[in-house]
């Protein structure tokens, strides 16, 4: 095993230290590609990753069932060999290293516990097998039941723990062997939601106090946005768009980002005419949206995306000012939701727009189904995205490949 | 009372095995069992006397059967799982889709009747016959080498006769054990042997112990495989309860010798639980 950059340059501060241990990424594919069978059936469940996942992030791979992820993951793991590319752990290859001797570590989805041994030797497993002293790896095994708050049930068997416990036994059990990265494949799927909640907040938790580079899969968007410093969204095999998970919500890349992460609206037009920063986009007659106006060009049909709660509602006749993006529709339906209400808007072309209003202590004029309204929002609120889903991935995985 | 019911339901589930084991085992056993104390013979009748000393007249007149039996039990019931256990390992983790047909393949000889398999291996064994012979012809082997009526031969029959007997608990054991488990293992850093080692070979052993048992006791009481491949000094003791039975009619030292192996076999059986720690092994293989 090498020693990272950041790790052997201790005498020269840490200042150097930290460029060059932000220099290299902890885990980092490179066109990576995976096919399953050969011939006639083959089945390409990861088409092409591109990643760099720096030292100590809380990093996602999110995405619908069967999108790849899981296979990536074991990729990393070296369960499964890619069939091009490379995989990169702190700068070291680690294609055609057996799982064994790879300084990374898994949480299954199903645990994976050993049911013949008990919680102290599923947990102590990996340290026996390095051959650790008993008394280091007794000390080692009582931290890490710390950590997961497992005390005292260091004797029982997993059959006699319960699931949200089994979680902990799995989770510690990786943890112990201080890895460089920490491989969670959707670690919480099995859990009921009120446990799933709090194993959320554990794992941030956990994450935070032993500072090691989780890579977590999870189809669930909100667990990979609450807990994710940066994330990909995979679809069918490829990377959608490579975020924080502000820039994921806020700046969906692809129509596909913008309809599996929450709600979104689509709208479809031509630009009109380019008016400096901005291009001027015409849905129908007498609308416009306001975007920015890189890469665009006049006549060009684009699609576009802004979300229901950036959408302002005008009732009662109002019409919009100032430089605002704005667009008609008839009210169709009216959902109140206590803090909120939530409006359905049709438009002409039979499109349709969602609008989360908050409902503020003195309400204006509501409007009703059937009311013909205008809605307005932000130029910065909406987002174009190129045409086709699959050749526009974002940024920073173009620039990589 | 519907909670009495239910609470009974169990019992009459049980009622019609348990009729079965009544007649066919329990009450035959007493009757063993008595006839085992009678003294007598068949022309003038056996009475019940208590005689229990057949019991000792047994067991110095046949010990070393007895004895030989036992060993080559044990002989054969290793070499059954040193053959079976990778077989069986291999089928349950690497055949794939081929897994039926090789399982089919294992129980194949059991559609030929046991005498004709054993006679087969006569047939293959003998003196000068297509394994010997030719080697014989080449002045390989002396022209006096012989296996049959040798331990060897009994030994090998008996092994090859019992093997499905070993190869399929085995399977089914390996068969469950969750691929994942070995994954983690290999992610903990165990490398293939120390995999098997820490996290398949326990969780096969209760397929261990099923198969020791199964293929341990018919094998220490086989005699077909004596009578045919073995000759005077591999008799064991299967051979001489059949003797006495069919041929010198002596039923009771017959039912006493009886007794004498079951005992023997279910000391031995309990001991071996005790040593491999049934329960744990039961209840890690439940725990799945
Ligand atoms: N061992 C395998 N053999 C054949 N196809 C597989 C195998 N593993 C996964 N796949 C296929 O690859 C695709 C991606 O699977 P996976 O990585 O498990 O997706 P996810 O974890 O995102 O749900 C799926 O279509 C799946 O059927
Ligand atoms: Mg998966």
């Amino acid at each position: 095993m090498t020693v990272t950059e950041g790790g052997v340059s201790v005498a020269d501060g840490a200042v150097a230290a930290d460029s060059s241990a932000q220099d290299v990424a902890a885990i980092e594919l490179v066109d990576v590609a995976k096919d399953f069978g050969g011939g006639a059936d083959s089945v390409q469940a990861v088409r092409q990753v591109d990643v760099a996942i720096r030292p100590g992030e809380f990093f996602s791979l999110l995405g619908p069932s069967g999108c790849g992820k899981t296979t990536t993951l074991r990729m990393i793991a070296g369960f499964e060999e890619p069939t091009r590319g490379r995989i990169l752990l702190y700068g070291d290859d680690m294609v055609g290293v057996p799982p064994y001797r790879r300084d990374v570590n898994m949480v299954f989805q199903s645990y994976a516990l050993f049911p013949h041994l008990s919680v102290y030797d599923n947990i102590a497993f990996g340290l026996q097998r390095k051959k650790l002293g008993k008394s280091e790896i007794a000390w080692k095994v009582q931290q890490m039941l710390e950590i997961v708050r497992l005390e005292g049930k260091e004797r029982r068997r997993p059959a006699e723990l319960s699931g949200g416990q089994q979680q902990r036994v799995a989770l510690a059990r990786a943890l112990v062997n201080q890895p460089r990265a920490l491989l969670l494949d959707e670690p919480l799927a099995a859990l009921d939601l009120k446990l799933r909640q709090t194993m959320q907040v554990e794992l941030k938790r956990i994450q935070r106090e032993v500072g090691i580079t989780f890579i977590f899969v999870t189809h669930d968007q909100n667990e990979a946005l609450t807990l994710s410093d940066r994330l990909i969204v995979m679809n069918e095999g490829l990377v959608e768009q490579l975020g924080t998970p502000h820039e994921i919500y806020e700046q969906p890349a692809t129509k596909f980002v913008a309809g599996f992460i929450g709600t979104s609206n689509v709208l479809q037009g031509v630009v009109d005419r380019i008016v400096g920063a901005r291009a001027v986009v015409v849905p129908a007659d007498g609308e416009q949206v306001l975007v920015p106006a890189t890469g665009l060009r006049a006549g060009q049909q684009v699609e576009l995306t802004v979300r229901p709660e950036k959408v302002v509602i005008h009732a009662g006749g109002e019409v919009p000012a100032g430089e605002r993006s704005a667009v008609r529709g008839t009210v169709t339906d009216v959902t109140y939701l206590g803090t909120s209400t939530t409006y359905t808007v049709s438009r002409g072309d039979e499109s349709e727009l969602v609008v989360f209003q908050q409902n503020a202590s003195s309400p204006t004029a509501a409007a009703r189904p059937g009311d013909i309204v205008w809605l307005s929002w932000l130029p910065e609120h909406s987002y174009v995205f190129a045409s086709a889903s699959h050749d526009s991935r974002s940024p920073d995985t173009a620039a990589a490949s | 009372m519907r909670s009495l019911r239910s609470r009974l339901a169990p019992y009459w589930l049980a009622l019609p095995g348990g009729m079965w084991l009544a007649i066919f085992f329990v009450v035959p056993m007493f009757f063993m069992l008595s006839l085992s104390l009678q003294t007598g013979d068949t022309l003038n009748g056996y009475q019940q006397t208590f005689h229990w000393s057949t019991y000792s007249d047994v067991l110095s007149g046949y010990h070393v059967q007895f004895v030989r039996s036992i060993i080559y039990a044990v002989i054969v019931t290793s070499l059954a799982l040193l053959i079976s256990y990778p077989m069986a390992y291999w089928i349950a983790f690497r055949a794939g889709r081929h897994k039926s047909t090789f399982l089919f393949l294992i129980l194949l000889p059991f559609f030929v009747s046991f005498v004709i398999r054993t006679l087969s291996w006569q047939f293959i064994l003998a003196d000068n016959g297509i394994v010997m012979g030719p080697l014989k012809d080449l002045h390989l082997l002396p022209q006096d080498f012989h296996v049959l009526a040798t331990s060897f031969a009994v030994i090998c029959g008996l092994t090859y006769n019992f093997l499905p007997f070993m190869v399929l608990p085995l399977y089914v054991s390996l068969e469950r054990i969750d691929h994942r488990l070995v994954e983690a293992a290999h992610d903990l850093y165990a490398g293939r042997f120390a995999a098997f080692r820490r996290v398949v070979l326990p969780l096969s052993l209760p397929g261990v112990f099923a198969g020791v048992l199964i293929t341990f006791v018919p094998v220490a009481s086989d005699y077909v495989n004596a009578t045919i491949l073995g000759g005077t000094h591999t008799t064991m003791i299967g051979n001489i309860v059949q003797t006495l039975y069919l041929t010198n009619n002596d039923y009771p030292a017959a039912s006493a010798l009886s007794f004498t192996l079951m005992g023997a076999l279910l000391l031995g059986i309990f001991a071996y639980a005790r040593a491999l720690g049934t329960e744990d092994v039961m209840q890690t293989a439940a725990a799945r």
